[in-house]
């Protein structure tokens, strides 16, 4: 799209001290090249109305803070160049399906109790390696493949916003925090399934996903909730079948000791702390 | 616990529904391109033909497993839909009971008109 | 304090039709859902209707006396359309929900081609055979019977 002289942003404003539901509100300012919606927001805040309201931080889509409805799809803020929307009118409304604090500015709380019900950490039975290393856990590069795509996720709920069983349902997980889940039962260097598992297979499991898809078009990281759903749902059905054996957890490597230094290759620095 | 099993069950009677209504469809409305089991009569719903497959014990069998099957996969999916739509928990303990019995029920029922459909085709 | 504030914004309902600008799979869950639900209302009634046969020749031929005529033949194929759907449908989600069509882990690289573009091909293969499934019911509903 060429770029056009003026953007008007129609944005969904909502003051919980009003008493007011939430409306829409237009204002147009002009375009500066390479404007994001983000850019679009601070220039609205500094210019017309100072009381808008919203998260960001990162600027950059890193840190998954400015998560909004913008023109119909969930998208970063910061990520959204007004160009490529193919129109001058740009509508921003908080995410949906959660509820709102105030004008673009969600509740997330929900999304990250899921999360923490799922157990989103490596679970180990030698805790007191964990807490004082004295190796490392040995992990293939193919077996860092087959979780490293899901760990992209920057938590920014654009996935949560887009499935359309979050929509109605309030008990079901959500994506990110199954996709997330799923992450940690993928990870070889984890033993945790089986305490995941307890959970997982109650209602807040992946059984209300039906693969609408719509999680992993929606996410800005190409993290792929939905892959890592169904291979969830592929784990628990084949481990109830009792066909699925879990690995064992990544034993503790540690460095080799019987070798000899090449003479070309000279010796590390002194450790400085 | 159980909503995994629940699943992998909806799973594996859908695997049973699409052999056995595949056939069932075949027979009653692709008689005139394909035309298998209505030995008697062109039309798939004469009582000839009715009573020629009742006579068949592979057929009273794989109605009732059909009959089976579609009930909990067609009941399962419609719990899943009333689910999604956030009721409280006591609604949840309501509808369950009452897809099992409704179910249940609803699956003696056709069972035992399959079951004696077949003792009543072999007197005729 | 927080707890007071928020204000409802989930999607409802009409979350699950999505509104016209989501994809194919989207509008896939959604047809999937009115099948079934379809289906499975055809399917009580078709018990009780069918449970006529136990009953000998009379209680049939009023059973299907009651269930033939024009409305109906065109509400049963739409039932055989639905089921076809259903079923094709049915296959796609077995393979993707079990993992199988949906390609492995990567390292996501932009621009992302996830799980949803390994099945689409799998997803428009379907279709092809619900609809030829339809063609074949529709000819032998209306043309040569």
């Amino acid at each position: 799209m060429t770029a056009p002289d003026n953007v008007t942003f129609r944005i969904r404003r909502y003051d919980p001290a009003s008493q007011q539901p939430p409306a829409w509100e237009d204002v147009t300012i002009p375009y500066t090249h390479g404007m994001t919606v983000l850019d679009g927001l601070r220039v609205i805040k500094e210019t017309r109305s100072a009381t808008l309201a919203w998260r960001s931080s990162c600027r950059m889509g890193v840190c998954g803070s400015c998560g909004m409805f913008i023109n119909g799809h969930p998208r970063l803020a910061c990520n959204t160049q007004i160009t490529e929307l193919g129109t001058s009118l740009v509508t921003v409304a908080p995410l949906p399906n959660f509820d709102i604090i105030r004008d673009l500015v969600p509740d997330l709380r929900p999304m990250f109790d899921a999360h923490a019900a799922l157990m989103p950490h490596i679970i180990r039975t030698d805790v007191e390696e964990m807490h004082e290393p004295t190796g490392e856990y040995f992990q293939t590069p193919h077996e860092l493949e087959q979780f490293l795509q899901f760990t992209y996720c920057i938590k920014c709920g654009c996935c949560m916003a887009a499935c359309p069983t979050v929509a109605t349902d309030p008990a079901y997980s959500g994506p990110m925090p199954l996709a997330q889940s799923h992450r940690y039962n993928a990870d070889s260097r984890d033993g945790g399934f089986g305490a995941r598992k307890k959970v997982l297979a109650t209602e807040k499991g992946p059984w209300k996903c039906h693969y609408a898809g719509e999680c992993s078009q929606a996410c800005p990281k190409g993290v792929d909730p939905a892959r890592a759903i169904q291979l969830m749902k592929r784990q628990l059905v084949f481990d109830y079948l009792k066909l699925y054996k879990q690995p064992c957890p990544s034993k503790v490597t540690q460095k080799p000791t019987e070798v000899r230094r090449r003479p070309d290759v000279p010796e590390a620095p002194a450790a400085t702390i | 616990m159980r909503d995994q099993r629940l699943w992998t069950w909806h799973v594996m009677a859908g695997l049973v529904i699409l052999v056995f209504l595949g056939l069932h469809m075949t027979i009653m409305h692709l008689d005139a391109i394909v035309g298998i089991f209505n030995p008697a009569d062109p039309h798939p719903i004469a009582w000839a033909n009715v009573v020629a497959r009742a006579r068949m014990g592979f057929f009273t069998v794989s109605y009732i497993v059909l009959l089976g099957a579609a009930l909990f996969h067609g009941l399962y999916g419609l719990r899943n839909i009333l689910f999604e739509l956030g009721p409280g928990r006591g609604v949840k303990s309501v509808l369950n009971v009452a897809l099992t019995v409704g179910g249940v029920g609803l699956f003696v029922f056709g069972a035992w008109a399959a079951w004696a459909a077949g003792v009543l085709a072999r007197t005729l | 304090m927080l707890d007071n504030m928020g204000h409802p914004n989930r999607l409802g309902v009409w979350g699950w039709l999505g509104g016209g600008k989501w994809g194919l799979e989207r509008y896939l869950y959604t047809l999937h859902r009115l099948t079934g639900l379809g289906l499975l209302l055809y399917f009580l009634l078709h018990i009780f209707v069918t449970s006529a046969r136990a009953f000998g020749s009379e209680a049939w031929a009023a059973s299907m006396g009651r269930v033939s005529g024009g409305v109906f033949v065109l509400g049963e194929f739409m039932v055989f359309a639905a089921f076809a759907f259903h079923a094709a449908n049915g296959v796609r989600l077995v393979l993707v929900e079990l993992g199988w069509a949906i390609g492995r882990p990567i390292e996501p690289v932009y621009p992302y081609r996830t799980s949803v573009h390994e099945q689409r091909p799998l997803a428009l293969g379907i279709m092809v055979v619900a609809g030829l499934l339809v063609l074949a019911g529709g000819l032998d509903f209306f043309i040569l019977h």
